[in-house]
């Protein structure tokens, strides 16, 4: 047999079946593989023991080779049975050629067919025991997910509930059911719908709503549930929504965490920050907010009303018989307010003994009234308190006015202010705010809260007043008066700050101020006028005659100006001494003895007390102006005698006296007549500054002067 | 409680798979009956099929054979399918015994396939991924195993991004590989194509639509443009029998009845 028959047949095979199976084989290595098929085949064919096995082999070889394409066994078996009878045979084959032909033709197409056949049930057999082991896999990841998710749902600290798109709760975790206190079983037959709290805002239901209805795909928030047992909880509480695979709602997640103690933890703090442990009445801070609350409000014609209670004597209650029972009296006297107020009204305890009560909505200050004499009426009755029967008594200032018109702020001041006016008033009583007297109780605030600042900026100045000798109608002395030049209110007198500035304390630096400026004046008129100059007299406040530092002070400053003791005097009244203090006669004493004048001013005003005109160490005595308005009208007899008597009492102690406010020449006449030594007033010279002095005392310089040449020139004459 | 919808069970032989089918063109059994049926009507369709599956199984041997040429010795098969006759690891380690494989499909059923097949081999496994996934795959342990990032790697995407739409811009998942791949890395792409047999190009197009498995076919401009970024290895982008055939006789005196583009480019 001829190779290259075999090679040309190969050819042609393999032109055949190209393309009709896939084979992992080029064109040139697919021809070497079926040359090799070929000459098996013709081997066979040739063989002098004839095997038609051979044509199953090369149908299996085949198959192995992946020639799986039936059009591959079509032409193979058509090339075959057209070309082996041909070929040229050596030796006759035993038997039939044609019988061969056939036999081996069906033998290949019988291993063929019998590979292929095994290689197609292999290969079913592999991808079915791959789509199982896929599936199955994908089922243990399942099952992995679901019992990841079943054990989270049975562990979870936080509460899971599962419901269908109609409410039906569907399942409830172990923590849900603690929660509530229901069942698995009782919450599948429970619907959503049904947990309705009565304090549910109605938002809660609404995004319930969108939720099942596909419109939001979850929401949270703080909710309130009733227990199965009555018990109510508040929860945090997400719900979700669930979709199916296409997007549609299918079912809710709720989750619920249980922050009942959280909340109980939050009011527990909320009503402590706004509440008074001691008597658990409400606080000032609670106070504030409920008047925020009140005028938040649209105003309209609501009014409001404010009673601020003080009890009167509380310190001695406590310091006497002890803090307990102070707090005890708290606590009955806050029982007893709470009684008397209603809706609408919050009763606080602004701290201490104060009290407050808010009353909201009132119809006019007659409510407030009727609230007070309530108040003091179920104060009245005496508090027991371990063995001791306490008689409270309270101040209570009361204010009433349209939300409109004022503030939280300025509200609770003119309670406040009203409450020190009862007080002031004689205590166990109540006071009704007053405008026009808190108007001028907070124009003398502002005054007295200004005037340090004042003297700093030199707002205040000195004018002086004359003092005449009524015998020889010259200037004795001057009284140095001090005046506030106000930048808003203009010129102000003494009467209208000196009570502020005593109130405050700062008389003690103005008063020191006056006399140092009072002082460098009398200097001044030291240099220029020598002995003419006047005497000068500076008003001394009660309270300075309690400052250590007075004589000091006065000491200084005369040395600054070396001015002599004797050419200032000091004026003060007789209520400057009154109280058990030693220290202010020591000091009055001193400044005596180092020769400075006293003078007793404003004699005869209110209390006056005889002796003291003995016991103090004086020099003058200056009558009020009561007396001269009582000189004023000449048939009044009575009072020119009690002039004259007073003014001889005064020599015999030897004072002298000053007469004040003399304003005609009668009034001047008469006390002169009654021997009066000086006069002050009208009639010889307002106060004024300093230059005015200056001018009387060039005058009587002048004037004597004149008098002088005249005398010279009457001597000369007489010589 | 039902069964949650969020651990779907994602393996479906109700539906034919792309791989299965492929494995049908090709004459083997590694398939369902739903798959032979899609096949079979593609093929009333268009008769030719098979041979194009033939054509672009050889373009896979080929371009395999040429990348182990220029001592690519890692593989990473993208849309690998039914490890069929001919398969990447036997060609590759035919020639270089060493080379290594690793396979990637999304398909379940034949990832299961593949793991089986290769059980035995030591230098190829499978990871079962989506092509988008690229950070997943070459993070994977198996990738990380068998590819050396420091060497070049020969990526294979065979039949492979036709069934990428437009709309999940296939260039940019190709740029993702190509910035995973170190210098003198290849891309070996095949592709369908409307061009050189417009006619069956529709019908063709809805039959794979409406089996699940959207295709998209692209002209030889726009497959050009997936391989931007690449050194175009000659002859660039051609039908798949043109792409450096084993003879001249193995080319068709129509390769454009080969619908399907070849090409293979180089990272430089």
């Amino acid at each position: 047999m001829n190779h290259a028959d075999c090679e040309v047949f190969a050819q042609r095979w393999t032109e055949a079946i190209v393309g009709t199976s896939y084979v992992a084989m080029g064109r040139r290595m697919l021809a070497r593989h079926l040359l090799e098929l070929t000459q098996q085949l013709v081997e066979g064919f040739m063989a002098a023991e004839f095997d038609p096995s051979v044509g199953r082999d090369v149908g299996v070889a085949m198959v192995e080779k992946h020639f799986t394409g039936t059009d591959t066994l079509k032409e193979t078996l058509a090339l075959i049975a057209e070309w082996l009878p041909g070929l040229p045979t050596p030796a006759p084959p035993r038997g039939d050629v044609a019988s061969r032909v056939a036999q081996l033709v069906g033998s290949l197409a019988a291993g063929y067919a019998s590979a292929l056949r095994e290689r197609s049930l292999d290969e079913q057999d592999a991808i079915y025991r791959a789509g199982l082991r896929a599936r199955r896999q994908a089922e243990q990841a399942l099952a992995a997910s679901e019992a990841k998710f079943r054990a989270m749902f049975t562990e979870a600290k936080m509460g899971i509930g599962i419901g269908d798109l109609e409410g039906n709760i569907t399942d409830a975790n172990p923590a849900l059911q603690e929660m509530f206190g229901y069942t698995r079983e009782e919450f599948t037959r429970l619907n959503v719908s049904s947990m309705v709290h009565p304090d549910d805002a109605a938002s809660v239901w609404e995004v319930y709503g969108e939720l099942v209805r596909g419109e939001r795909d979850h929401f949270r928030m703080e909710k309130r549930f009733n227990r199965r047992d009555g018990g109510e909880i508040w929860t945090d509480l997400t719900v979700s929504l669930v979709r199916d695979e296409g997007g549609a709602p299918a079912y809710q997640v709720a989750l619920l965490e249980d922050v009942s103690e959280r909340r109980r933890l939050q009011a527990k703090l909320h009503h402590q920050a706004y509440h008074d442990p001691l008597t658990a009445l409400a606080n000032r801070q609670m106070v504030t907010e409920r008047l925020d609350q009140v005028f938040a409000g649209p105003a309209s014609q609501r009014r409001v009303g404010l009673c601020f209670l003080d009890l009167d004597g509380f310190k001695v209650v406590n310091d006497s018989l002890g803090h307990d029972v102070g707090d005890q009296l708290l606590k009955t006297v806050a029982s007893r307010l709470t009684r008397c107020c209603g809706p609408g009204q919050l009763v606080a305890r602004m701290g201490g003994d104060e009290f407050l009560i808010i009353v909201e909505d009132t119809g006019g200050e007659a409510d407030m009234a009727v609230l007070a004499d309530k108040i003091l009426s179920a104060l009245a009755a005496p508090v027991r308190v371990g063995g001791h029967a306490l008689t409270v008594r309270t101040s209570i200032g009361l204010v009433e006015r349209p939300v409109a018109d004022t503030n939280p702020a300025d509200l609770i001041q003119a309670a406040d202010i009203t409450m020190y006016q009862a007080k002031a008033g004689g205590k166990g009583r109540y006071a009704m705010f007053d405008q026009h007297r808190n108007d001028s109780e907070v124009a003398d605030f502002t005054l007295s809260a200004t005037m340090v600042a004042a003297v700093a900026r030199g707002e205040f100045y000195v004018v002086y007043q004359p003092l005449v000798d009524l015998g020889q109608g010259t200037l004795r002395a001057v009284e140095a008066l001090v005046r506030w030049r106000h930048p808003t209110l203009g010129v102000l007198g003494p009467e209208r700050f000196i009570r502020l500035a005593e109130e405050s304390g700062s008389i003690v630096q103005l008063g020191h101020w006056v006399l140092a400026r009072a002082c460098e004046q009398a200097k001044a008129w030291r240099d220029a006028f020598g002995d003419a100059a006047p005497l000068v007299s500076v008003n001394l406040a009660p309270r300075q005659l309690h400052e250590p530092s007075l004589v000091a002070d006065v000491i200084q400053v005369l040395a600054d100006n070396e001015l002599d003791p004797s050419s200032l005097q000091l004026e003060l009244t007789e209520q400057s001494l009154l109280g058990d203090d030693a220290g202010p006669l020591t000091m009055l004493t001193k400044l005596h003895g180092m020769g400075v004048r006293i003078a007793l001013d404003d004699f005869g005003d209110g209390y006056w007390n005889l002796p003291d005109l003995r016991r103090l160490p004086l020099r003058e005595l200056k009558l009020a102006g009561s007396f001269a308005a009582g000189l004023q009208s000449p048939c009044n007899r009575v009072d020119q005698r009690i002039v004259r008597a007073l003014v001889d009492l005064a020599h015999a102690l030897d004072l002298t006296v000053t007469a004040e406010g003399v304003e005609t020449l009668a009034q001047c006449e008469r006390f002169q007549a009654a021997g009066c030594d000086t006069g002050q007033g009208a009639w010889f010279g307002l106060p004024g500054a300093a230059e005015q002095i200056d001018a009387l005392l060039r005058a009587a310089e002048l004037r004597d002067a004149e008098l002088r040449a005249a005398d010279q020139l009457c001597n000369r004459e007489a010589l | 409680m039902e069964r949650s919808s969020w651990a779907s069970d994602d393996v479906d032989i109700e539906h034919a798979s792309p791989a299965r089918v492929y494995d049908y063109y090709l004459g083997g059994s590694h398939n369902f009956a739903v798959d032979r049926q899609m096949a079979r009507q593609a093929m009333e369709l268009w008769p030719e099929l098979p041979l194009i599956m033939q054509a672009n199984r050889a373009f896979l041997r080929r371009s395999v054979r040429y990348l182990v040429s220029q001592g690519i010795a890692q593989f990473l098969d993208i849309g690998s399918g039914i490890p069929t006759e001919g398969n990447v690891h036997e060609v590759a380690q035919a020639v270089a015994p060493e080379a290594r494989v690793v396979y990637v499909d999304v398909d379940p059923v034949a990832a299961a396939h593949s793991r089986t097949i290769l059980a035995a081999n030591q230098h190829a496994d499978v990871v079962q991924a989506d092509l988008r996934d690229v950070t997943a795959i070459f993070d994977h342990p198996q990738a990380r195993r068998l590819l050396d990032p420091t060497q070049p790697i020969g990526v294979l995407m065979v039949a492979m991004l036709h069934f990428v739409p437009d709309e999940a811009d296939p260039a940019n998942i190709v740029g993702q590989y190509r910035k995973m791949m170190p210098p003198g890395s290849y891309l070996a792409v095949s592709h369908a194509t409307h061009e050189g047999r417009p006619d069956q190009a529709g019908s063709h197009t809805d039959l794979y639509r409406r089996a699940g498995a959207p295709l998209t076919m692209r002209s030889r401009l726009e497959v050009e443009a997936l391989l931007d970024g690449f050194d175009l290895v000659d002859p660039g982008v051609v039908f798949l029998p043109l792409w450096r055939p084993d003879s001249p006789a193995d080319v068709d005196d129509h390769p454009e009845r080969f619908t399907g583009f070849a090409a293979v480019g180089r990272c430089g």
